[in-house]
């Protein structure tokens, strides 16, 4: 079925009438032409677990996914205004813990928390900057209304599928691009090395040296770290390149060892040091954080930030807002049942095949259950785990997402996405990329849109008007 | 630059560098097995020794057929030497070092190895073979000519082209050693019809035959042969040339001369060759000649790996 026969948004109106005008075979040949286009330039993503790892390409749907300039405006305050509240509450919690204090978040929830780095405590990154990079998820469930997800405060990644995507529609549909209007994406490059430059140490006079530091090829988002660094111009670095000399971070070039000022790390906290987290780490370098906290070295994010995104802190986010800015939230949470508490825990067990239920720490889609999708024996045993264990789960309604259109071999077809718009964050200013990276559940009637659960792609069009 | 990266786009030229010339050695020896069927395993033996991989073979197999030697050099990825392997790696260097590559060197290499990955899938059957050569030395092209189109001439291309002259001197040396018994100025006596073909097939794994019929008149002549492969100043395959080539790019990486070790080694090597005559070596003794050479090339390799700070 070609077309647009169910009454499409009318924002959508130019591109359906661009859209019927095509020829279907003309369409499908496009969609393969890109996906040839991805593989030749290599734009895949690593798979974990069966043993060798695999590239693979994330599969891109040629059908862009449009979002309305007011509707954007709106996203937009949403996820500055979060972020804010996000920074500050990292911060808090590294010195005065005022929101623990006033009870307003359980400090049993920080106390157990792997995220909470203990060698933070005390310690201001430069320019008070901890969330220099934030993804914000998002789901639509009617006209103007948006939900958040979840929030990445640690090392969002698919910030390079943006882009790319973006330089992929323009390759393979110019003539799109010349009948609307859409908001550009390309600058955010550009705004990242501003944004990271604004956060240079005090102590660095001129141009700070920026490098990105990545667990190298075999990551699964390695084209991703190679991508940002080139598009930066700055040097991409593993931790065997990075030695910690008179006090200073410095890369080994060939012609000694040069000082870096701000570290754009893709690397987990955990490895960052091995004299500080994990002593085995090989990713990192010894002495980072000795270098971090005597003021000469900028890391983004900054250590410990994970503490502020996992997902039973996600339901607190409001709370955050409130407090530390004293505004009602502009994008609302989805309703989240803590299973740390019991009644929580009670209403979660008695409709576990209603709910979506999470780990507190998992990402990736991994260890998650579909309650409605899952069969009697998937239930039993999610059941035993989270009875095991239940403070490491929330669980949320599912949701009746919106669904936008997809190409088919058998002509468009709906399906669930979410959208992470990207933010950035710096002493002056936080600024939202006009666009985002839009999964898709390629799977019809499927809600998980994760790369490595089979997940697609598709450009997202902000539009100026 | 990083001194890891240097290391890459170093290694990532050798490979690439090295698995063309096995594609031209298993050339040459098709060539001369199918003109020479009764010495064949010699021949393919003596494919395997020039490829360097004595050892590893041996290890895994007692004959050399054609059919497992071309396997071997071509696909088998447990032979770190094979086209395959050597793809891989070079592949992988490369995908380390995108952001010192251009975009179209990046997809020129990107897409050779998609295309030889494919083309080595299964095992190969001899009248595919010349086929099959062909395409992975036109990928060689491709990718050498991506890089000639568009890379800028900074340090990313000196080391990117001191990788690929490091390979090439070490692998015509090899070329001249494992034949060298046939180049003595004696054996030019005879003059019989087979060992004109052995000539030949040292002339096809370098893809020197046309150049050297203009340089010396088409007479097929041992020690000029040696000579071209050896002291030729224009011949991109001579050891000179890859000398020249070699110390140049030294001096354009560093010149200041703050790295005496490698450069000095580099200048030294140079003006051995600079300075030798095809009679001197014959006097030293060929085989010893393109013995020391072959050890200097490795040495000096590791020293450029250690100037330029190649690893932690």
């Amino acid at each position: 079925m070609f077309g647009y026969t169910d009454a499409p948004r009318d924002i959508y109106a130019g591109y359906g009438t661009w859209f019927n005008g095509e020829r279907p075979e003309h369409l499908l040949v496009k969609a393969h032409a890109a996906e040839a286009l991805f593989r030749r330039t290599g734009i895949t993503f690593t798979v974990y677990g069966d043993g060798e790892s695999n590239e693979r390409l994330i599969p891109f749907d040629i059908v862009p996914r449009l979002i309305g300039a007011s509707e954007w405006t709106r996203l937009e305050l949403g996820v500055t205004q979060r972020v804010r509240a996000l920074n500050a509450f990292v911060h808090d919690l590294y010195h005065r813990r005022e929101i623990l204090r006033a009870g307003r978040i359980p400090i049993s929830l920080i106390e157990h928390n792997e995220a909470f780095v203990q060698q933070m405590i005390g310690t201001t990154p430069p320019g008070d900057v901890y969330t220099h990079i934030v993804g914000i998820d998002l789901v639509r469930t009617s006209e103007n209304e948006f939900f958040v997800l979840e929030d990445n405060a640690r090392t969002p990644s698919g910030v390079s599928y943006m882009l790319e995507n973006r330089e992929t529609m323009l390759h393979l549909f110019p003539e799109l691009f010349s009948q609307t209007r859409v908001r550009r994406v390309n600058d955010y490059p550009r705004l990242l090395r501003r944004a990271l430059s604004a956060c240079a140490p005090r102590s660095c006079d001129g141009d700070p040296t920026i490098a990105v530091l990545t667990p190298g090829v075999y990551n699964s988002a390695f084209f991703e770290h190679s991508f940002l660094s080139d598009e930066m111009g700055v040097e991409l670095v593993e931790g065997q390149d990075l030695e910690v000399r008179d006090g200073r971070l410095t890369m080994r070039t060939t012609r000694g060892y040069q000082p870096i000022d701000v570290l754009y790390r893709r690397v987990d906290d955990e490895f960052l040091d091995p004299l500080t987290f994990n002593p085995t780490s090989m990713l990192g370098v010894a002495g980072l954080m000795d270098v971090y906290r005597a003021g000469k070295l900028t890391i983004a994010n900054a250590p410990g930030t994970g503490v502020a995104d996992d997902k039973a802190i996600y339901s607190y986010v409001p709370t955050m807002i409130d407090f530390y800015l004293g505004e009602r939230p502009i994008l609302n949470n989805v309703q989240t049942w803590r299973c740390s508490e019991p009644d929580s825990l009670a209403y979660v067990q008695q409709h576990l095949s209603e709910l979506v239920v999470k780990e507190v720490h998992g990402s990736g889609g991994y260890g998650m259950l579909i309650g409605p999708a899952a069969s009697r024996r998937e239930l039993d045993a999610f059941a035993s785990k989270l009875a095991a264990n239940p403070a490491n789960y929330v669980a949320q309604p599912t949701l009746s997402l919106s669904t936008v259109p997809i190409l088919t071999e058998a002509g468009l077809a709906p399906r669930h996405v979410d959208l992470r718009p990207f933010a950035l964050m710096s002493p002056n200013e936080i600024t939202v990329t006009p666009g985002g990276l839009t999964r898709v559940a390629l799977t019809e009637g499927s809600l998980v849109v994760n790369s490595s659960q089979g997940g697609g792609t598709k450009d997202t069009w902000v539009l100026e008007y | 630059m990083l001194g890891s990266t240097a290391g890459r786009l170093y290694w990532m030229f050798r490979n690439l560098e090295r698995s063309e010339n096995t594609a031209r050695l298993i050339e040459a020896g098709l060539n001369i097995a199918l003109t020479r069927s009764a010495a064949a395993s010699d021949e393919w033996a003596s494919v395997v020794a020039t490829a360097g991989s004595t050892d590893a073979y041996r290890s895994r197999y007692d004959t050399h057929e054609a059919a497992t030697v071309v396997d071997f050099l071509l696909r088998d990825p447990q032979n770190p030497a094979s086209v395959r392997s050597l793809y891989d790696v070079a592949r992988e260097n490369a995908r380390g070092v995108r952001t010192a590559l251009t975009r179209e060197l990046w997809e020129s290499i990107n897409e050779s190895w998609m295309t030889i990955l494919d083309l080595l899938e299964e095992p190969l059957a001899t009248p595919d073979l010349p086929a099959v050569l062909r395409m992975i030395k036109r990928e060689s092209a491709y990718v050498r000519g991506s890089m000639h189109g568009t890379m800028t001439r900074n340090e990313n291309h000196d080391f990117a082209r001191l990788g690929t002259f490091v390979e090439r001197a070490d692998n015509t040396a090899r070329i001249l050693d494992v034949k060298y018994y046939l180049l003595l100025p004696s054996s030019g006596h005879v003059g019989s019809r087979l060992d004109s073909v052995q000539w030949d097939t040292i002339l096809r794994a370098v893809s020197a035959r046309r150049a050297y019929r203009w340089t010396d008149r088409g007479e097929i002549n041992p020690p000029s042969i040696a000579k071209f492969l050896i002291l030729d100043p224009q011949m991109p395959r001579s050891l000179l040339f890859c000398y020249r080539k070699i110390f140049d790019k030294l001096v354009y990486l560093d010149p200041e001369g703050a790295l005496p070790e490698s450069r000095t080694m580099a200048d030294q090597l140079r003006n051995c060759v600079e300075r030798a005559s095809i009679g001197s070596i014959f006097d030293q003794g060929l085989h010893e000649f393109l013995r020391e050479r072959i050890q200097d090339t490795a040495d000096l390799s590791a020293q450029i790996e250690l100037d330029f700070r190649f690893h932690p």
